[in-house]
């Protein structure tokens, strides 16, 4: 068990490390946002390791789930501002163009089996204390409970703020269009 | 507890990487993702703090980091897709030349 955890624990950092080394190196917006997403994953993998199930969970929803996918709708959205070519050639596939989703479909499923080996345990042989989404819970809405209002705020701020810089694009499309039509 | 010492040097490398990657790259998508890289590094520190005192404390802390993230993102990418409407590219250096005229 703990052989297996070091094994998985530098498996995993080797995994983030490089793909974040490929992501400030890539030319291409999109393989970059999908290495990005090949980085979440090794974290999160380290989060198991570290004992943080339902962190390494969060991670993969809402990390490489929902944030990284607005990322990938702005990619496509502004596709020419990136590079000439942003999306890889479909019509002559190359090996190397494999390697990745291969290696973040591994990483995937060393996940899974990692969730389904420590369900239900609290200590491991090492003396990693797992902290489960139950104690997690109790701790964050008993002690910090002012913290989740301010989070909160955060979110609104967001949606207000995203909600208002669109309401500027969208004004200045129209003045645009009728300067146009004038 | 025998990872979360290195799983701190791991999570220094992390956020020197996307630190790099602020100053170096002149794509603003670019920009975006390495600071999305130093808020998991710092997000990965807390955790590993968290296991090396066996408190759920650090493991908070990086659920407050995640709408943080979230709403930077919504903000970062609308602030990004209003200047490519305005300046019809994403290179900060253009758009900070062409502003500062």
């Amino acid at each position: 068990m703990n052989h297996l955890d070091s094994i998985i624990f530098w498996a995993s950092s080797a995994v983030s490390i490089v793909a974040t080394l490929f992501v400030i190196l890539n030319k291409n917006p999109f393989s970059a946002v999908l290495y990005l997403i090949l980085s979440l994953f090794g974290i999160s993998m380290i989060f198991y390791t570290l004992g943080a199930p339902f962190l390494a969970a969060l991670e993969i929803i809402v990390y490489a789930g929902a944030i990284m996918v607005l990322f990938l709708f702005v990619v496509q959205m502004l596709s020419p501002a990136g590079s000439p070519q942003t999306q890889p050639d479909l019509a002559r596939p190359r090996l190397t163009q494999a390697i990745m989703p291969i290696v973040m479909a591994l990483v995937l499923i060393i996940v899974l089996g990692l969730a389904l080996m420590r369900a239900g345990t609290i200590t491991t042989t090492d003396g990693t204390v797992v902290i489960t989404a139950q104690r997690l819970g109790q701790v964050l809405f008993k002690k910090y409970y002012l913290g989740v209002e301010l989070a909160s705020l955060i979110l609104l701020i967001g949606i207000v703020g995203g909600m208002h810089l669109g309401r500027a694009a969208a004004i200045a499309e129209e003045t645009e269009l009728d300067v146009a039509i004038r | 507890m025998p990872f979360a010492e290195p799983a701190l040097i791991i999570a220094g490398i992390l956020f020197l990487l996307g630190a790099i990657g602020v100053v170096v790259r002149r794509n603003l998508l670019f920009v975006l993702m390495s600071m999305e890289v130093m808020l998991n590094a710092a997000g990965l520190a807390f955790v590993a703090a968290s296991a090396i005192h066996g408190q759920a404390d650090g493991q908070v802390f990086f659920l407050f980091i995640l709408p943080v993230a979230a709403a930077e993102v919504a903000i970062g990418l609308a602030l990004a897709v209003l200047l490519y409407r305005k300046f019809n590219t994403l290179d900060l250096w253009s758009i900070s030349d062409s502003a500062g005229e």
